[in-house]
This record gives structure tokens, C-alpha cells and sequence, in this order.
């Protein structure tokens, strides 16, 4: 008897342990490759790391701890480099994902919408055409829109002349996209100058982004029930009312963590940004992580780069603490 | 049938919109002034959507070494010389096509492979185990998910930049940081981990193993608790469940995550770019940030283009072979969160 319950002992023990066998190789390797440098970076973040420290990392003899001289120095501006401040950086990236994602979900819930009309010649060939923006490698899209607001050799002012050359003006179009630094549209973001370069990025995620959308609106159109539309004509409510008061609504759980996953995508979108415009003209259109890496990869600040990392992990968290409270009054509207 | 009440007086676009909606409750035909209207749009979108695609696949077909002059969306005469010129002599560098792509290939196929096999067991603890701690750990986990990719470049930069292999002179070798060499005589530097491949796969690691763990735990959720029940009823440990019921019903799921992992891992370019030096070992995305714009004077756009669509093009097939999965997977796991 004795003897049976200790075999159980053990075995229950077994037991207990082996979740922590399953968890065992992967928390190993995040151990060495995750959370230590996580914890480094917060350490370097407090010093004046530079490349002369390459070699001895944190037993430099002249590395020195600076508390919180590099984080004073991002949110007041004072490093040394030029056109850089902290809070115009912060409040173009918010717009920029903002105003992004407020153009691909409506662009691709109506075009959905459009598609899903019964009858319609060619539907298939559309639909499998559309998505292509959604298979071509986002770095490729980028290198190749880059080339296309091209000053000079660029397609989208050969297009342009192409149009204009419709309604009789015969002169080139040549639209510095990419290095103009007036705004076309001027104050329209107080504090940030939006310059054509934000438009012409605008412009090549929207060709990146909307079909996404319409893809998830398509699947969740399909399963809105036919009758709910039967009804409501039997009823008399016009087209646009069925729109506004049984499609929008019934989208909208499918649709909100779309646009949070897209808000996300967006706000960190380093291969974009950073192949079109390298976050200029005058850093225009830098944003967190452009900036971020400009720190490490080209001024080789460090320890400033540490510090600025660890600033966009306490963004990334206030995004998520905001967006999953956003999806979670959706979810309980979804079930009520 | 009061979809076409001539009441509405939204703008057109708007209106026909809105009507085709409620087109789904009766079956009947589209009158044909509406159809060659949406057909206007849809050609219209075709032609957005086509346009980037038609001009760089154009272009690569040119001969024409010089930059385009007016805009061409149709190839007049199809040349493969520039797709010949990039296979033969890629760039400036020293170089060779095959190179590249044994560089990009093995960085995605085995991170890919090294996160998948950490990530499977991990997952399935996480989605099946009741244990101390287990939301703690997970936080853990998907903390790391919350960090963009450049996030954590700078302190894997210092750190793997420490394992170093010098040539101390006299036939010794010291291996960095356990052994230096003598009298802190800098050697001839022979390896360093951060300046390689393997250094940078070790990096995109950091960032390819939770993103795994968060896809599968997604997708074991979703099969039914009773398989594993019957199971122990039959007389099956957890570990057998585990091997021979799971890890069988997950395997489609496994590849899908793998797939999603190259996809990204293809086009990885903010740590390699960062890390790597020598043009050995420079990968197919990072030649093509070299070709692009005001990097490239002397190169040939009609290079640069045959270039992007070699780069696309495995992305690309990856993608409509497994469109469903993908996006369907995309989209459950992050409505679960």
C-alpha cells in the first residue's frame, strides 16, 4: 500500500514537471538570444556606448554611465542631429498608421462589397487579380515604387504626362516626390510637415494594403445569411439602408481587428518607409523605427539607440494596451 | 425591389454601392447600364492594381540598358538579357548570383526550420498544460512579439559581436571572449560571429521563435480536447498523445507556420544589413536595396527590375499555393491574441 502510494507520488511529480520539459528548449534558447539582450539593452541604455567600446563591450575602462542623459537627450532634442525631434517623429507615426489604415478598410470593405454583387461579369478573374499587392514581398514593393517616383525617370510622372498631355498641357511633369520639402497641402498636421513624399508613400501602401481588407471583408460578407437582406427589402428599406444597418454592422467584428492588425503592421513599417525615403526629405517622414536604426546602423550611437529601443517598446505597449481595449468593446458589441 | 427607387439622391457611386448589396436577395439579372458601370470600376481598380506589376515586368524585359524615358506597360520585344546579366554578375561586388541565393535560402529555410522544431513543444504546453505560472511564461513569450525587428538589433549587434576568432601570430588562435590574446595584442581577425550568417541567423531567431510559439498554441487550440481523452482512455501517456495524435494533426499547420516564417525570413534586411560586411555574404534583399535609386547610378534599371521579380517570385508562389492557410491563419490568431 505504502509502496503504491509512493510510486504515485512520483508519478504525479512527473507529471507536474512535464510542462516545464515541453517549455524547456524554448525557453532555453529565448534565455540566451531574447531576454539577455533585452536586459543588456537596458543597461547600455543608461551608458555612452560607442564604437570605441566595440571591443571590450561593458569592462571598457572608459565606458562611462550616464543615467538618463540619453533618454533627456531624445524627448528634449538634444542630440546632435539634424531636424530631429522626438515628438514630431512620435506624432507623424501615429498619423501615419492612423490615416493609412482609415483609407485601406473602407477602400477594402467597398470593394468587397462591390465584388459580392450577384451577376457581375468576371468576378473570379478579379478576385484572384486583386490580390496580387497582397503576394508581392513587401521590400520588392518598395524598391520598385521607390523607382516610380523617380523624378526623373520615374513612372508616375510619365503617367502623369501622359494624362496631362489628354487635356492639352504638352510640358513634362517632373514632381519631386521624394525630395520636395513644401508641403502641398500646408498645416494640414500641426507640428508635422506633410510633404509629397508622405503621399507618394501613401499612395504605394494603399496599392500595399487595401487588398488585405478586402479579402477578410469578402469572407465575412459570405457569411452574413441572405435572409437578414430579404427581410429588410420585404420591409422597404432602400439599398443604402441595408448597407448602413445590416452590412456595416455585421462587418464589423471581422473588420476591427483588421484595422488593428493593419494599425500595427503600419505603425512599424521599417521596409517601406525606409526604401522610398530613408525617412526624408529633412526627416519628413521619419518614423520610431526608421529613426531608430538610423541610431545604430549609420551614427553608431549605441547607447543611444538602446535607450531609444526601449522608448518604442514603452509605445509598442501603449498601442496594444489601446487597440485591445478596442477590439474587446467591439467583441462585447459583437455579442450583445 | 425598392434598390433602385429613383429616390436616392446619393452620388453614384455610392449609390450603386450601397445596392448591390441587397442585389443578394433575389437572384434576378443585373440590369446591364450597372454591370458596364462596375465593370468601368472594376477595370479601373485592375488597372491600379496591375499598373507597379505591368512597369517593373516590362522593364525587365527590356534590353534598353539606359533609363526608361516614357512610360511602357507592355513589353514591345521580349529580351531575357537583363535576367542573363543579374545571374551572371549581380553587382558591383564580388559577387556571384548562386551565392546570394544560398545566402537567402539557407538564412530562411533554417530559421525557419530551428524555430518550428523549439516552437512545437512550447506551444503545446502552453495550449494543453494547466500549470504554475503558465500566464506568466506567456507574457514571456509574446513580449518579444511587441518589439519591431529593429527593436533588439543594437544589443545582439554588442553581443554577438564579443565571439570573435583571432589569429594571435605564432600559430595561435584565441577564441573570443574565453581566451584573448596575450598581452592584449590585437590579432588578425579570423571569425566574427556578428559579421556572419550564422550570427544572423542566431538574430532573426530572436524574432522567428515566438511568433512561432504564438501561431501553433493558435492552431492547437483549435483541435478538440476528446482525441487526446480517447487517447488516455486507450491507455496513452501525455508524451505518446503528444508524438503520435498532435504532432500528426498539426502537421499541415507546422508547414503553413514554416511558410509564414520564410516569407518573412526572405525578406529580412534591418539585421543583415546591419550586421553583415562582406559581400560574400550579402543576401538577394539586401542587393536589392543596393539597385534601387539613388544607390544605383550605374546600374541599369532594366537589372534592377529582373531583380525584384527574382526576388518576389518565391514569395510569390508560396503565397498563391497557400493563400487560405495563410491568411486564414493570419486572421484567427490574431483575433485570439
Amino acid at each position: 500500500m505504502a509502496l503504491a502510494n509512493k510510486k504515485d507520488k512520483n508519478l504525479r511529480v512527473k507529471r507536474n514537471l512535464l510542462p516545464y520539459y515541453y517549455l524547456l528548449p524554448a525557453f532555453l534558447i529565448m534565455g540566451v538570444i531574447t531576454f539577455y539582450p533585452l536586459i543588456y539593452q537596458v543597461i547600455i541604455s543608461f551608458t555612452n556606448f560607442e564604437t570605441q567600446h566595440l571591443l571590450l563591450g561593458l569592462r571598457s575602462p572608459e565606458l562611462r554611465f550616464v543615467g538618463l542623459k540619453n533618454y533627456i537627450d531624445i524627448f528634449t532634442g538634444a542630440l546632435p542631429v539634424e531636424n530631429f525631434n522626438f515628438f514630431r517623429v512620435l506624432e507623424f507615426n501615429f498619423w501615419w498608421a492612423f490615416s493609412n489604415v482609415m483609407l485601406h478598410v473602407p477602400a477594402g470593405v467597398l470593394i468587397a462589397v462591390l465584388l459580392n454583387t450577384e451577376g457581375i461579369w468576371f468576378k473570379k478573374l478579379y478576385r484572384a487579380l486583386y490580390i496580387l499587392p497582397i503576394v508581392v514581398p513587401p521590400i520588392v514593393v518598395a524598391t520598385v515604387w521607390r523607382n516610380i517616383f523617380d523624378e526623373q525617370y520615374g513612372a508616375m510622372n510619365q503617367l502623369l504626362t501622359t494624362v496631362t498631355a489628354l487635356f492639352g498641357h504638352l510640358d513634362p511633369v517632373r514632381l519631386r516626390w521624394l525630395t520636395e520639402y513644401t508641403p502641398p497641402i500646408p498645416g494640414f498636421l500641426p507640428g508635422a510637415p506633410l510633404t509629397l513624399a508622405y503621399y507618394a508613400m501613401m499612395i504605394a501602401n494603399f496599392w500595399l494594403g487595401w487588398p488585405l481588407m478586402s479579402v477578410i471583408a469578402t469572407g465575412a460578407l459570405q457569411s452574413i445569411p441572405r435572409d437578414l437582406y430579404e427581410a429588410a427589402s420585404i420591409d422597404g428599406a432602400t439599398g443604402s439602408q441595408q448597407f448602413w444597418n445590416i452590412t456595416v454592422p455585421l462587418l464589423r467584428p471581422a473588420m476591427v481587428p483588421a484595422a488593428v492588425y493593419g494599425f500595427t503592421i503600419t505603425f512599424n513599417l521599417f521596409g517601406l518607409v525606409f526604401f522610398m525615403t530613408g525617412g526624408g526629405p529633412a526627416r519628413s517622414t521619419e518614423i520610431l523605427v526608421t529613426f531608430a536604426y538610423n541610431l545604430v546602423r549609420n551614427l553608431r550611437w549605441f547607447g543611444v539607440a538602446a535607450a531609444f529601443a526601449v522608448i518604442i517598446f514603452g509605445v509598442a505597449l501603449i498601442v496594444l494596451l489601446i487597440t485591445n481595449r478596442i477590439t474587446r468593446a467591439t467583441q462585447s458589441y459583437s455579442e450583445a | 425591389m425598392s434598390a433602385q427607387s429613383p429616390a436616392s439622391s446619393k452620388n453614384l457611386l455610392v449609390r450603386f454601392l450601397t445596392m448591390n448589396t441587397s442585389g443578394q436577395s433575389s437572384g434576378r439579372d443585373l440590369p446591364l447600364w450597372r454591370q458596364i458601370l462596375i465593370q468601368a470600376l472594376c477595370l479601373f481598380i485592375l488597372f491600379s492594381v496591375m499598373f507597379p506589376i505591368m512597369y517593373i515586368v516590362t522593364l525587365s524585359l527590356s534590353p534598353k540598358t539606359q533609363r526608361p524615358s516614357a512610360l511602357e506597360l507592355f513589353p514591345k520585344e521580349i529580351s531575357f538579357i537583363a535576367y542573363k546579366q543579374v545571374f551572371d554578375h549581380p553587382t558591383g561586388n564580388p559577387v556571384s548570383f548562386s551565392e546570394l541565393l544560398r545566402n537567402s535560402v539557407g538564412l530562411s529555410v533554417s530559421v525557419g526550420l530551428v524555430a518550428l522544431l523549439v516552437a512545437v513543444t512550447a506551444a503545446y504546453a502552453f495550449s494543453r498544460f494547466n500549470f504554475k505560472m503558465r500566464e506568466v511564461l506567456m507574457v514571456l513569450v509574446f513580449i518579444p512579439l511587441l518589439m519591431p525587428g529593429v527593436g533588439l538589433v543594437t544589443p545582439l549587434y554588442l553581443l554577438l559581436n564579443q565571439f570573435k576568432i583571432v589569429d594571435c601570430g605564432q600559430g595561435v588562435t584565441a577564441l573570443m571572449p574565453l581566451f584573448a590574446c596575450d598581452g592584449g595584442e590585437r590579432g588578425r581577425l579570423i571569425f566574427n560571429l556578428r559579421d556572419s550568417l550564422l550570427g544572423v541567423g542566431i538574430a532573426m531567431s530572436a524574432g522567428a521563435l515566438p511568433f512561432a510559439i504564438w501561431n501553433l498554441k493558435g492552431y492547437l487550440d483549435t483541435i478538440p480536447k476528446e482525441l487526446e481523452e480517447a487517447a488516455a482512455i486507450d491507455g496513452a501517456d501525455t508524451n505518446q498523445t503528444f508524438w503520435k495524435i498532435i504532432l500528426p494533426l498539426a502537421a499541415p499547420q507546422l508547414a503553413v507556420t514554416f511558410f509564414i516564417g520564410f516569407i518573412g525570413n526572405w525578406q529580412e534586411f534591418v539585421t543583415s544589413w546591419l550586421f553583415l560586411t562582406q559581400p560574400k555574404d550579402y543576401t538577394l534583399a539586401m542587393t536589392l536595396y543596393n539597385m534601387t535609386g539613388q544607390y544605383a547610378s550605374s546600374i541599369p534599371w532594366n537589372r534592377f527590375a529582373a531583380m525584384a521579380v527574382i526576388v518576389a517570385m518565391p514569395v510569390a508562389v508560396v503565397y498563391i499555393a497557400l493563400q487560405k492557410q495563410i491568411v486564414g491563419g493570419l486572421t484567427t490568431g490574431g483575433v485570439k491574441g
